[in-house]
């Protein structure tokens, strides 16, 4: 029995702060003082805490430490471990307790936690840890209390919608998949978590994956799927490694296989790793990948609900879509309709990115003010700057700016002001930004990822740079400007995918905000002497 | 003459997997450093599909090669996250260090300059990858002088 156990937040962030490193330290240090069968220490996700160095918890006293480096790893076992007294220059206090979990976690004031429940809170590397926190309890239930019309009824009247950044009904899209007759169905979570900006789904993975694991069984019982693949971009190699471990125990464990809480209905599970394309999130372009093929989007319809996967009916769900389920089907429809707005039902897990003083991963119930996410939660603008814009929702979301802090952001609210939740990436921006060079930013990008097979999105983002740097130049006139706004609308209209047709939203979106911004780089005639 | 044979032992790794070909590059890839003509060729072979169907896979992902790149892969993020954060001085920084352009390799053959996809890192922004490992909260002064560590472990390992 250990006395005391210390989880670390082992996770991209921390990792790139020197997360392993400590880690070895105080596991070789509590060797060397005599501490490793009384102290465990253990992995776990993100701890809510970003951008303050390596993060950990003692518990039973739930004190957080940030910002620890290798060499305070003895203070910390010599002071706190085995005296008792906390190390004051390294604990972290900004702590409220959480309604949710009711572990004291940072910065969970307005949060609620659903998909991230269990983040930061068990050791993702243990299946014991998520059974023991009603992990695989919905499964069970549904399995041996519902029919597959009853768990699709709950689903649909949750009113949850796909958290990949359309926000479809998931229901609804289920509903599709079991219409068709087919022998074989898929089920395929998309992980291709690409967009700039977003990392939610990282950090679902990372901490939690056998939630997502279970929202995969689930869904499969909905529709009548016997079979599951979970697409994770190459990129995201500690992702793919603690899902692998996951599928694994719950192998062992009896909750993937054959005929399953001792019914006929079966269920498996396997990973399929991109390999670096950003067009891969867009589903019919994703199932072309697991396919072994170039990732380019495919005529729709047919929809991949009648014919996705090898010519199958299959459900493509975002990573964060999954992780809801097990919970909607736990506590019910009206549990989840509890949350959020009336249009916009559940949370939504937010990242806050640039320049912003506590950036990070939250997770809100729908309905949020922008104001409340910059000021409140992220603590404002570094050195006191003036807030300029907001983009939401990746590359390719729309521009927000001081006008829209007052609005709830919930779905239904967004499309009316041409924009979206999109992947829930917000970028905040300050006001020494220059517009231009910002906009040339996203339209590189674009110009990178677009996947080359229709001439508007492949030569249009092409021409749209061109323009943008004549511009940056001094060499761009009025007509220039004019192209860019006209070649923008063309695209948006006629590109044959969802990322030529989003590409100019963030380009129309600074012009009309903010066009005095272009027109002062035009070229200026030369004074007549 | 390269030694091909490994590329039949990985296509048979995989004979229970269903379209299993981004598999296969990426092992050869580790196997071979890149997927070159000749080894391509083979794996058409292997796997009896079109040589163009495989080239145009191995072109179309960033993350395969097929050029042989530096011991060091020096991979940096110019999203907006990143960009909004300074990426662009650490990246003028990061090539006058190196005395590269993008996706240019040292002449001693141990960096390779290349741009990343986001890394989902965006708190710690600006991010950079060297192979596997990631750094965060970059600024000039701190990307060369991680550099400068790989290229002493990098010239002590020649």
């Amino acid at each position: 029995m250990h006395r005391i156990h210390i989880l670390i937040a082992m996770d991209g962030h921390t990792i790139a702060q020197g997360a392993r490193s400590v880690k070895d330290a105080l596991e070789r240090e509590l060797k060397m003082a005599a501490l490793a069968d009384e102290v465990r220490v253990v992995e776990t996700g993100s701890l809510g805490i970003y951008n303050k160095g390596v993060v950990m918890v003692v518990f039973p006293d739930a004190v957080y430490y940030a910002g620890v480096k290798v060499e305070d790893v003895s203070e910390i076992i010599s002071e706190h471990l085995i005296k008792g007294r906390k190390v004051d220059r390294l604990q972290y206090t900004d702590i409220p307790e959480t309604e949710t979990t009711g572990v004291p976690a940072p910065r969970f004031g307005k949060q609620v936690r659903v998909v991230l429940k269990n983040a930061g809170v068990i050791d993702p590397d243990n299946i014991d840890e998520y059974i023991a926190h009603d992990g695989y309890e919905a499964f069970g239930k549904a399995l041996t209390e519902m029919n597959p019309d009853a768990v699709r009824s709950t689903v649909k009247e949750s009113g949850l919608q796909g958290r990949g950044g359309a926000f479809f009904p998931t229901g609804l899209k289920w509903d599709f998949a079991a219409k068709e007759t087919a022998e074989q169905k898929y089920i395929v979570c998309n992980a291709d978590e690409g967009e700039p900006g977003t990392f939610k789904d990282r950090l679902i993975l990372e901490g939690d994956p056998h939630a997502v694991i279970e929202g995969m069984a689930l869904a499969g019982f909905a529709v009548g799927a016997t079979k599951g693949y979970v697409y994770i971009r190459g990129e995201y190699r500690m992702s793919i490694d603690r899902m692998q471990r996951a599928i694994d125990q719950a192998k062992e464990n009896g909750l993937l296989g054959d005929n399953l809480f001792g019914t006929d209905f079966s269920f498996d599970l396997e990973i399929r790793e991109g390999a670096g394309a950003y067009i891969c999130g867009e589903e019919t372009a994703l199932i072309e990948s697991i396919e072994g093929k170039r990732g380019e989007p495919r005529d729709k319809p047919p929809f991949p609900p009648s014919e996705g996967l090898w010519g199958k009916p299959t459900i493509v769900n975002n990573v964060e879509t999954l992780a809801n389920i097990p919970q909607i089907i736990l506590k019910g429809a009206e549990w989840y309709k509890s949350l959020g707005t009336e249009k916009s039902p559940g949370t939504k897990v937010f990242t806050m990115v640039g320049n912003i003083n506590n950036p990070g991963l939250i997770e809100v119930p729908m309905g949020i003010t922008l104001r409340e996410i910059i000021y409140d939660i992220g603590q404002g603008i570094p050195n006191g700057k003036g807030f300029k814009l907001a983009q939401m929702g990746g590359t390719t979301g729309g521009i927000l700016t001081s006008e829209h802090l007052d609005l709830p952001l919930a779905a239904e609210n967004l499309r009316e002001i041409g924009s979206g939740l999109g992947s829930g990436a917000l970028l905040v921006v300050d006001e020494d930004q220059e517009i231009v060079d910002l906009v040339t930013n996203f339209v590189e990008f674009f110009n990178h990822e677009s996947c080359g097979k229709c001439t508007l999105c492949r030569e249009g983002t092409g021409r749209l740079l061109e323009r943008l740097e004549k511009l940056s130049s001094g060499e761009g006139e009025i007509k220039d400007i004019d192209m860019i706004e006209e070649l923008a609308v063309v695209m948006m209209k006629g590109a044959f995918c969802g990322l030529g047709q989003a590409a100019p939203v963030p380009i129309l979106g600074t012009l009309k905000h903010f066009r005095p911004e272009f027109e002062k780089l035009v070229k200026q005639p030369e004074a007549v002497a | 003459m390269q030694d091909l044979t490994k590329v039949d032992v990985i296509v048979n790794n995989y004979a229970d997997t269903k379209t299993p070909l981004i598999y296969i590059l990426k092992d050869v890839q580790k196997e071979y450093g890149s997927l070159s003509e000749p080894v391509l060729t083979q794996v058409a072979k292997a796997t009896n599909l079109p040589l163009s169907d495989i080239y145009g896979v191995a072109t179309f992902y960033s993350l395969f090669n097929t050029e042989d790149k530096g011991k060091y892969i020096v991979r940096c993020c110019n999203n907006a996250p990143c960009h909004v954060k300074g990426s662009k001085d650490v990246l003028e920084k990061i090539k006058e260090y190196l005395g590269l352009e993008m996706n240019e390799t040292t002449t001693d053959k141990l960096f390779t300059l290349e741009f990343t996809s986001c890394l989902g890192l965006c708190a710690v922004a600006p991010v950079m990858m060297i192979n596997d490992e990631v750094y965060g909260n970059l600024t000039p002064e701190k990307a060369v002088a991680i550099l400068k560590d790989y290229k002493m472990k990098g010239q002590a390992n020649a």
